[in-house]
């Protein structure tokens, strides 16, 4: 055993304080910007909001140190930060649109609530689940739960459909996104399930064309989670988490079974559906129009790139040190507060804002895939890397959509996009990673010197 | 499991390169052509956002932004609109901008380059972004004086300053007020453009340089006798003037106005024929001299170029390759020969000017918020329409219309005024354009001026002589007392 003093300055929990001070100083200046720019500045308002995040970062910091102390140190800091932007944006929003259209919103009082309770989830993953091993008991479980949390919104009477997709639930009249958290269960079920199945998917199985298959009976289960749940992507009309779901499942066998050639075969298979769908559904071919030929006059006017167009307009408005918050129009791309978070972001904080953004993304993603390396488990391997994985594929397909590298499809950015569901979604794998990070750098400490 | 978690790390830093990459392109590399689109209303509101600058005439701004408590946060507000619209323009949230708001966009919105020190004072001063001031070379009270003379009737009022090029005055009628498309209610913008574009008589189009072009009649012959003078004809040649003048290849032929007769033994001088404005004559001449001389003449005089003053303005056309009978119409100023109001200033403003035509221009110095001077327009020779002998010989003739001819009706007393009149056919059933190009005093002019009043108004029987001459007068007899003051 090493001593005290030496484990606390590896477990890194004064690197979080000091990084915990920092993002939470850009959240509250945040917020005081938003307020300024909006003229509703009230200095004592704002020092409620200061202590009120500084309690909440403060507590989980003290959360952290008693029950996970050797937690990575950066997620959190990350993490929060990224939420306290999402919040002062959304509040600017709520001033826009009050200002120029009169709307009277409070998005932003909501997501506070939601943001609160996405830290409490967190912590409580991390209070109740003193191992994350345990969940690999739940494989199966999970498999389940996941359909369900995908199936429900097709339920008569509990599903509803909003913008012609068909991904929430109505509940005490509020309205949830099961698909979120129908995410977290399906990384758990191909986690719990590759790790006992691995080596039969790797080495049993015939050999076709040079490329080894598994035999039906390993593959029976997956197939069939993967193809009712792309089924049911068809019935609910969700493209976003469609593509998502089918590459959190190529990125996990790949982990678990290295073989290439299944990540080329199901690319492939993709391709193969995408281009199949473009031609069979006016939707998603009319998502293929709006993303190739944004610009043109017809496609424009015809709406359907619309919402992509003027959250370019906005970006290329923002330029390279962005209008500043509370400076730009925003609120002129429709569900600015939403769907198009990020152009907003980009427009009042720039391409500098945005680079920051997506840099904070990339350091939480590769924080993930290095728990995954060091943890000794199998099963927290894959969770971790499927976790991680996961979110950047989510914030690619999210970002990319609306910067025009992929089409535009409805998914919601992690910590800054307005809505429960994810707030409270993405909170829990945070929660999930600190516990796994936590068990891979204490492992790291005992077998050190 | 470690090694391709590793790889995939790395396609997810690709995944993430390929965002920051199309990230950089729409906010930086693609930014300045998705800022110029139409379609980005944001360019407009930040537009509004800053103090615009105003537009001046004689030291007074015309033209100015208030500030006012909506998101916009400046009115543009026009004093005398109606008056000064054909050099303003109009700038508005719905339909963009016109005239010099369009033209000096950049300077008055205060984002050119040549306000790049300005800006960075601004900014390092903490003040708001200003634009820059657009003093015109308009002159209030001749535009005014102009104006009134046209009073209701379509048409149109250019003067200009033969020895600089600077536009003194260019009315156009019927007008518009740009303030009512200045409203930051998108519905009433809507409803006044509405209301305008559906008028008949067209208040938008500025007919002084941008209408569509008028033919220019008689005046026409100014171009044609110097392209005769030039080709060693004297004012006192004579030309064959018969009663009616068979047009070549053709059944028709041309007489004079209301059938006069030129002159009884059919030959006159060149002199007594442009006095009279003989269009047998002319039109005789014209085939004599073929349509090479005259082409090349008429491009002397500015033909077939599109100006920037800055205000873009319509060339001004001739016929392509036409036959005898077509050369015999174009020397009478019909057929295809097009001009605008500008254009036929310019041709008196030459030939007042000693021959050398001087670039019209509109915008005379940009002045930047602090009131150092961004740039000066310098008066520039545009060609050498003619030479300075022809240009004598042709001034005398002109001032013998004005004596004994055509356009007594531009005489003033004490001065000598050079005009030519013009009263161009349109068709069977519509009265004739009236048209008076003149300068004054003939042999130094202080002003030339060109005069059109549409379809004579309605009124039958009107020539240019009769209604367009007395607009004429009245424009040069204020510019010469404006002169003899020093107020010009």
């Amino acid at each position: 055993m090493a001593t005290v003093a030496e484990l606390q300055v590896r477990a890194g929990r004064r690197a979080e304080l000091g990084l915990l001070a920092v993002s939470w100083a850009i959240i509250v200046l945040a917020r005081a910007l938003v307020d300024y720019h909006a003229d509703v500045l009230v200095l004592a308002e704002l020092g409620w909001y200061a202590l009120a995040t500084g309690a909440l970062m403060g507590g989980a910091h003290l959360l952290m140190r008693r029950y996970a102390a050797n937690a990575d140190p950066v997620l959190l800091p990350a993490v929060f930060a990224l939420n306290g932007v999402g919040l002062a944006m959304i509040r600017r929003l709520d001033f826009a649109y009050a200002q120029y259209e009169g709307r009277d919103t409070s998005f932003g009082t909501t997501q506070i609530g939601w943001s609160i309770a996405g830290v409490a989830l967190a912590m409580s993953v991390i209070f109740l689940l003193r191992d994350h091993r345990k969940l690999r008991r739940f494989t199966y479980t999970a498999g389940i739960v996941g359909l369900v949390l995908y199936l429900l919104p097709l339920v008569p009477g509990l599903g509803v459909e909003i913008n012609g997709a068909r991904i929430w639930i109505s509940v005490l009249g509020r309205s949830l996104q099961p698909g979120e958290f129908a995410k977290i269960a399906m990384v758990v079920f191909f986690a719990g399930y590759l790790v006992t199945n691995r080596d039969t998917l790797t080495l049993a199985g015939p050999k076709f064309l040079g490329l080894r298959f598994p035999r039906p009976r390993d593959m029976g289960p997956l197939l069939v989670v993967w193809a009712a749940a792309l089924l049911l992507m068809v019935y609910e009309r969700d493209l976003g988490a469609s593509l998502l779901f089918f590459g959190i499942f190529l990125g996990m066998l790949y982990v678990a079974t290295q073989r290439i050639s299944w990540v080329i075969t199901g690319l492939a298979l993709f391709a193969f559906g995408a281009v199949v769908a473009g031609i069979v559904f006016p939707h998603v071919r009319a998502r293929y129009d709006g993303w190739l030929h944004a610009l043109d006059a017809d496609v424009y006017s015809s709406g359907t790139s619309y919402q992509l167009v003027g959250g370019m307009f906005g970006m290329a408005s923002g330029g390279l040190f962005g209008t500043g918050l509370g400076e730009g129009r925003p609120d002129l791309v429709p569900y600015a507060e939403s769907d198009f978070i990020i152009a907003s972001l980009g427009e009042e904080l720039g391409l500098t804002g945005l680079m920051a953004i997506l840099a904070l993304y990339l350091i939480i993603v590769q924080r993930a895939f290095r728990m995954s390396i060091g943890v000794r488990d199998g099963f927290g391997k894959l969770l971790a890397a499927g976790l991680g994985f996961a979110l950047a594929l989510q914030v690619f397909i999210v970002v990319g959509g609306v910067t025009r590298v992929i089409p535009l499809t409805g998914l919601t950015t992690p910590w800054l996009a307005y809505g429960g569901s994810s707030m409270l979604a993405n909170w829990i794998v945070v929660g999930l990673l600190l516990r796994i990070s936590d068990q891979a750098r204490r492992s790291a400490q005992e077998v050190g010197p | 499991m470690n090694e391709p978690a590793r790889r995939l790390s790395v396609i997810v830093l690709l995944l993430f390169l390929a965002l920051m990459g199309s990230a950089s392109w729409i906010q930086v590399l693609d930014a300045e052509e998705l800022n110029q689109d139409p379609r980005n209303v944001r360019t407009l509101y930040r537009e509004y956002g800053n103090f615009r600058g105003p537009i001046v005439v004689d030291g007074e701004a015309v033209v100015w932004s208030d500030p006012v408590d909506d998101p916009f946060n400046f009115q543009r507000t026009y004093a005398d609109g109606p008056l000064y619209a054909s050099a303003t323009g109009f700038y508005s949230i719905v339909y963009g901008r016109s005239g010099l708001e369009q033209s000096e966009n950049e300077l008055l919105s205060g984002t050119a380059d040549a306000l790049f020190w300005t800006r960075l004072g601004n900014l390092f001063a903490g003040e708001q972004q200003q634009g820059a001031s657009v003093e015109t070379t308009l002159n209030g009270t001749l535009q005014r004086v102009a104006a009134d003379q046209l009073g209701d009737r379509p048409g149109a009022v250019v003067a200009l300053e033969p020895s600089t090029g600077e536009i003194l005055a260019m009315v156009t009628s019927p007008t518009y007020d740009p303030a009512v498309l200045a409203s930051h209610s998108t519905a009433e913008v809507n409803s006044a453009y509405e209301e305008l574009v559906n008028q008949e008589d067209g208040p938008l189009v500025n007919r002084a340089i941008a209408g569509d072009t008028y033919p220019p009649g008689s005046t026409f012959k100014l171009v044609v006798s110097a392209a005769a003078l030039e080709s060693g004809y004297t004012p006192e040649t004579e030309l064959y003037a018969p009663e009616e003048l068979e047009l070549p290849g053709t059944s028709a032929t041309i007489g004079n106005y209301l059938g006069e007769v030129c002159s009884p033994d059919d030959y006159m001088s060149l002199q007594d024929a442009l006095r009279i404005s003989c269009n047998t004559a002319f039109a005789d001449l014209g085939m004599s001299l073929g349509w090479g001389v005259l082409e090349r003449k008429a491009t002397d005089f500015g033909w077939g170029e599109e100006l920037d003053i800055p205000l873009p303005v319509t060339a001004s056309r001739l016929p392509e390759d036409p036959n005898e009978s077509q050369v015999a119409m174009s020397s009478i100023g019909q057929y295809n020969v097009r001009a605008t109001p500008l254009q036929m200033a310019m041709v008196a403003a030459a030939i007042g000017n000693d021959g050398t035509l001087m670039r019209p221009y509109l915008v005379d110095t940009v002045r930047a918020p602090d009131l150092q001077v961004v740039s000066t327009t310098e008066p520039e020779v545009m060609r050498e329409s003619m030479t300075r002998a022809d240009s004598d010989d042709l001034t005398d003739m002109m001032v013998e219309v004005v004596n004994n001819g055509s356009g007594r009706g531009a005489q003033i007393a004490g001065v000598e005024v050079a005009g030519k009149t013009g009263t161009a056919e349109t068709g069977r059933d519509t009265p004739p354009h009236a048209w008076f190009v003149s300068f004054a005093p003939a042999d130094d002019p202080a002003i030339a001026i060109a005069v059109i009043i549409e379809e004579s108004a309605g009124q039958s029987g009107s020539t240019g002589g009769t209604i367009a001459a007395p607009v004429a007068k009245a424009v040069m007899e204020e510019a010469l007392r404006l002169d003899a003051e020093g107020d010009l």
